[in-house]
């Protein structure tokens, strides 16, 4: 099976979809198990590549880029409906 | 590994390119530039709108430290330079920074060397003179350690910092490894990361210079931009899939690679440490690129989601497309496709074709914005007008 995700760093609990991703369908890349792909994931956003509790940290580039605000799901999509940045309060 | 080859200074340092830039102290004679520009195409004339007029010691200091930079900087092998005489930066007043150049600089001023036209055929004379003369120059074989390469990202989108940037980031572990300079700046897309950076520092003084540099970026921002602060990601960013600053400044601090951080200098400031190193200057595409050229970058990569043809004065400047749309839709004017990586092209063979393009581009071969003559030229400023 081709890519359609793309895992940037080997610490990554997420990966970034390469086009968009239809729920139902499998999602694979060089370094990650196949996931099953829980809802519908837009081009160049994040997708949960393990179980992710309230309050863990979102990895990617091998850093944290924010916190998780709810629990994630392996295969759901990772963005600002269920994480917060750590600094950039408004 | 194929040979690199340049033009040796009297300083030491390599060019990879042998232009005759022709430069104005001010605003008021550029009309002077662009006739000569008409009459000695082959010299790489450049206009600003900067000079006089402005409050305050800190625009004239960044102005001729960017001059005075780009007249010092290797890819130039002879410079004319072009003042009216009433100019707060007056040649006189720059002759000091530029008088042991190394190179030939002719300096002419309106109101001393009879007006405009005069002004403009003398200075188109000594540029032709000067294009003649080093013409006869050689290139050397260069070892890597004499080479510094920039890192810029400009017009980006979500794919930038995933594809592109990762791309270039991989380019800039290879320079270290040979012993090359790799520096960036936009401190502006640095907010978020400082404990990353820091933590890359050599030493603490490294450490507490990021530090302090991206808290000034993030504190004039907060100041200039107010309750817009938060746009720094725009919705724009966010629609694309990013979610946090810290997320869309990782994908933009990765062009840099990967490596300890040596030094972080002042805007325009030439770098005394090899490795990566970093430059305190501004997220806008223009000013940055003249605070990295006026540090000495021969060769410059730039990262373009969205498409910006943008070049800059007798530097070679790699645009690289973070996809394959954009990489198409504006084929005239990229030179590497990092969209490439999407369709399943291995990391390893996008660096190998990515090195080898710069190898030939440091020997001679023209980039896409080198040959459309796609020059930009701007630069930081802190005070408005008066």
């Amino acid at each position: 099976m081709k890519d359609n995700i793309m895992l940037i760093h080997h610490r990554d609990n997420v990966a970034v979809a390469l086009r968009k991703l239809a729920a139902g369908e499998k999602a694979a890349a060089k370094g990650v198990d196949e996931i099953n792909v829980l809802e519908e994931i837009p081009a160049s956003h994040k997708i949960a590549l393990r179980n992710i509790s309230a309050g863990e940290e979102i990895i990617k580039y091998g850093e944290t880029i924010a916190v998780c605000t709810r629990d994630i799901k392996i295969g759901e999509w990772v963005h600002t409906h269920n994480l917060e940045s750590k600094r950039w309060k408004k | 590994m194929k040979e690199i080859t340049g033009y040796e200074r009297k300083d030491g340092r390599f060019g990879i390119r042998n232009h005759v830039l022709v430069v104005p102290t001010v605003s008021c004679v550029n009309g002077v530039i662009n006739r000569i520009s008409r009459e000695v195409p082959e010299a790489v004339c450049v206009t600003h709108a900067h000079g006089c007029g402005r409050g305050g010691l800190r625009d004239l200091k960044i102005l001729f430290r960017v001059l005075s930079g780009l007249v010092h900087n290797p890819n130039v092998g002879g410079v004319v330079l072009i003042g009216l005489g009433c100019e707060v930066s007056s040649t006189k007043a720059l002759y000091p920074l530029i008088k042991d150049a190394g190179k030939p600089v002719d300096i002419f001023n309106v109101q001393e060397d009879g007006g405009s036209m005069q002004t403009s055929e003398k200075g188109a004379a000594a540029a032709r003179r000067m294009l003649a003369e080093i013409r006869t120059q050689q290139r050397m074989p260069l070892s890597w350690d004499k080479l510094l390469v920039s890192m810029e990202c400009g017009g980006s989108d979500a794919m930038s910092g995933v594809t592109a940037n990762v791309a270039m980031g991989a380019v800039s572990d290879w320079l270290v490894e040979k012993g090359a300079t790799v520096m960036f700046g936009e401190n502006t897309e640095m907010i978020g990361t400082s404990h990353i950076l820091a933590r890359r520092a050599k030493n603490e003084q490294v450490a507490g210079e990021i530090n302090q540099m991206i808290d000034r970026a993030e504190k004039l921002t907060r100041d200039t931009m107010g309750d817009l602060a938060s746009l720094v990601i725009s919705p724009g960013n966010m629609d694309g899939g990013m979610s946090t600053i810290a997320e869309k400044s990782l994908g933009c601090i990765f062009k840099g690679g990967t490596t300890t951080i040596n030094q972080v200098v002042g805007y325009g400031e030439m770098p005394t440490e090899k490795g990566l190193v970093l430059q305190d200057g501004p997220g806008y595409d223009g000013d940055s690129m003249a605070g990295l050229a006026a540090s000495g970058s021969q060769i410059m990569f730039f990262s373009t989601g969205r498409g910006t043809p943008a070049g800059f004065p007798a530097l070679p400047v790699v645009k690289v497309a973070s996809n394959s749309r954009i990489y198409e839709a504006m084929k005239d004017d990229m030179d590497v496709n990092a969209g490439s990586l999407i369709e399943g092209k291995p990391l390893a063979a996008l660096r190998i074709e990515m090195i080898d393009l710069m190898i030939r581009v440091i020997n001679g071969e023209e980039t896409k914005a080198e040959a459309n003559k796609m020059d930009v030229f701007t630069f930081m400023t802190v005070n408005p007008p008066m």
